[in-house]
């Protein structure tokens, strides 16, 4: 409890510190974000929660790792896990996502939890459990007598993370693939009857998916590290993301992901870090209870 | 070229039958270890197994075990634990009851020795381990267990002396030391943790930072900011390898000075391969260093003792031996010792043997408390200078000075 006031207490002795865990917490809250676009729009087109998001994320910072053991430049590393993560993507849908598309939200869920498994077990296999990062060697900006410091790699790391974002805004919004998705997420009957191939959609998404988790697993591998079994406390948070900012809402998505960066930061700086990821969870409680009352009042169901 | 390979053929199989020869002279003394050989303990389990071979070889080239005037080679029964609790404790009872073992060596992590401690208690069996650190073995009250590493609250401890003299070394007293801790949420880390707080509640120093790091650590830019607005003087920092790699990382990226900072697991996260000048004047706690200057009559110095081992194990030619295997083959002489002076085979009397044990090995002091752990070896603190590990503590056996403070 000491330690607790002691915490909060540095936070008004030291008014600049508030400044740098909000930072911290912008810029892990910006892949967050990313992993979380990447579910909702899984969940949104073809009503699958995938389980194993998480590992998609940390099976493309691994292909990363791997092109930079083998001579690659690192920045490459972020293209290359997109395309990568995209064919593996496209292998798992007709694998195992086409089989339970249309099955009810158990065997979904079941489904992607095994895949969850398998992968970081595979990981674990190919590359051992150290964890891993890649070394940009970049140098850090210090401002504030030090205080705040922003390694020239996040900022990369960050600034690729909103042009992955924005691509595939414009994507969504302009390209005939994109309207063929929102199509198919409004109504998948009606859009098979207006001629629309909702099994390439399908496949096309799930690849999607996978290709921006994968790009952002390459980004954080080349800001902080990775190990095979991590994959969880990615998939916790994008589902933290997505059920407090509601499907389909790509602003309330980024917004939620930059938030509970933040408050993660808050919370790990008052009660400790081991309590971070709780602090996602007790969000996770709080936006459901809230959700609940709400639906309550309005006299709507629970879909 | 023909010619020469026929005649080495020729001498291989003729030393054949002379060692079998040697050997036959000699009666055998059988011992029994489930060991990990598959498994997620494996690279480390088949350390451990080649140690204890190494060590056998060693005692037989030299004459063997001299047991009342009569001489014995050790004969070892392995059998593959993979690395599963339940599993090591039915191959325990296996190599008791069905073949009959009465002396034992121990397998891989202190889970694993935590599994078959109480098998062999059972059957009094002496069991000496060399790969479980954890201190929970040892408050069990086993009679019959005896470790040769150092306990794992003792890793990073020496740190906290070593900060104490350091202090001193500047006209301050070591209460003045202010302590950072930061450890993960395991048996092993909290070991580290109650250590370094016992000793450091000894000087009078002050903890000012106390924090469990997450399983899933990947960031911890929040204790680092605390670190920087207290000021700590000690920052000891213990979460496996990623503890190490994600401490390494960012306390370059957020310019953290403190005056001496220790850590667990630096080889095993490769900070010097993969970060460079960052991880230079950090402290990394080992149980064992081929630079220490102990020596014994029958590995010579530890020095010796790994250029011999290379050469009887060729697959280690290109790394450094691992500290597991050194500390194997002592347990393998710990018992040579306690046979000879216990002049008996009688099981009995090799445990009390071995509990009266106090020898200078290559690989440190052995002396066992009641308890059964070994309270005569300090854990070995090595810097990091210009990227290789120069032992700087304990002073009496370093070959480097520690550079200090931190920059």
């Amino acid at each position: 409890m000491d330690q607790i006031l002691g915490n909060i207490g540095l936070l008004f002795e030291f008014p600049i510190v508030n400044l740098k865990i909000v930072l911290d917490g912008v810029m892990v809250g910006a892949l967050f974000a990313l992993a979380a676009y990447g579910l909702a729009l899984v969940w949104g087109v073809m009503n699958v929660k995938n389980l194993a998001q998480g590992d998609f994320v940390i099976a493309g910072g691994y292909v990363s790792w791997w092109l930079v053991q083998h001579g690659f430049p690192a920045l490459l590393g972020v293209p290359i896990a997109f395309v990568v993560m995209w064919g593996i993507g496209w292998v798992i849908y007709k694998l195992v996502i086409s089989r339970v598309i249309e099955r009810d939200l158990f065997t979904s869920l079941l489904a992607t939890f095994g895949l969850a498994i398998m992968m970081a077990q595979i990981m674990n296999l190919m590359f051992g459990s150290d964890t891993q990062s890649v070394d940009l060697g970049y140098p850090t900006l210090h401002f504030f007598d030090g205080f705040i410091d922003l390694p020239i790699a996040k900022l990369i790391g960050v600034l690729m993370a909103s042009v992955l974002a924005a691509g595939v805004i414009i994507f969504m919004k302009s390209s005939r693939m994109g309207q063929a998705i929102r199509a198919t997420a409004q109504d998948a009957r009606a859009a098979r009857v207006l001629g629309i191939d909702t099994e390439k959609v399908y496949a096309f998404t799930f690849s999607l998916n996978s290709a921006i988790c994968g790009a952002a697993g390459a980004i954080i591998v080349m800001v902080w590290v990775i190990q095979p079994f991590y994959g969880i406390s990615y998939s916790i948070r994008a589902f933290v993301i997505v059920t407090a900012a509601g499907l389909g809402n790509l602003p309330g998505v980024i917004a939620a992901g930059l938030g509970i960066g933040a408050l993660e930061q808050y919370g790990s700086h008052i009660f400790g870090i081991g309590y971070q990821q709780a602090v996602a969870v007790m969000l996770l409680l709080a936006v459901l209870l809230y959700r609940l009352i709400q639906q309550r009042r309005n006299r709507q169901v629970l879909k | 070229m023909k010619k020469y390979s026929l005649l080495s053929i020729l001498m291989a199989m003729a030393s054949l039958l002379f060692t079998q020869a040697a050997v036959a002279a000699c009666g055998e003394i059988v011992v029994g270890s489930a060991i990990s050989l598959t498994g997620k303990y494996a690279t480390n389990g088949i350390h451990a197994k080649n140690g204890y071979e190494y060590a056998i070889q060693k005692i037989r080239d030299a004459g063997g075990v001299m047991v009342d005037g009569k001489c014995y080679n050790f004969k070892v029964i392995y059998y593959d634990d993979e690395s599963k609790g339940d599993r090591g404790a039915t191959l325990a009872e296996r190599l008791i009851s069905q073949d009959k073992v009465q002396y034992m060596l121990g397998p891989y992590s202190s889970g694993m020795t935590k599994a078959i401690a109480p098998v062999s208690e059972k059957y009094q069996i002496p069991m000496v381990e060399a790969e479980g650190a954890s201190r929970s073995l040892f408050n069990k009250g086993y009679r019959y267990l005896f470790a040769v590493l150092s306990t794992s609250e003792q890793y990073l401890a020496s740190a906290v002396t070593l900060a104490a003299e350091m202090a001193e070394s500047e006209g301050k007293s070591p209460s003045s030391v202010k302590v950072a801790i930061a450890v993960e949420n395991d048996p092993f880390s909290l070991d580290i943790r109650a250590g370094v707080s016992e000793d450091a509640a000894k000087y009078g120093m002050k903890v000012i930072i106390d924090e469990q790091l997450p399983r899933d650590l990947s960031d911890m830019s929040s204790i680092l900011t605390k670190v920087k607005l207290l000021k700590p003087d000690l920052l000891i920092v213990s979460g496996h390898s990623k503890g190490a790699s994600t401490a390494v990382r960012q306390m370059e990226e957020q310019n953290i000075k403190v005056p001496m900072i220790a850590l667990t697991h630096c080889e095993a996260a490769d900070v010097t391969g993969n970060f460079g000048k960052a991880a230079d004047d950090i402290l990394c706690s080992t149980q064992w260093a081929e630079t220490l200057s102990y020596k014994d009559p029958l590995f010579g110095s530890a020095a010796e003792y790994e250029q011999d081992f290379k050469k009887a194990f060729p697959e280690y030619k290109d790394k450094a031996v691992p500290y597991q295997i050194a500390q194997a083959s002592a347990a393998v002489y710990v018992f040579k010792d306690a046979f000879e002076r216990a002049g008996s085979l009688d099981k009995e009397k090799v445990r009390d043997a071995i509990a009266a044990t106090d020898l200078m090995t290559f690989y440190g002091p052995i002396k066992f408390s009641d308890a059964g752990n070994n309270i005569a070896k300090p854990m070995v603190l090595r810097q990091i200078q210009n990227g290789e590990y120069n032992v700087v503590a304990p002073s009496k056996f370093a070959s480097h000075k520690l550079n200090w403070p931190r920059n």
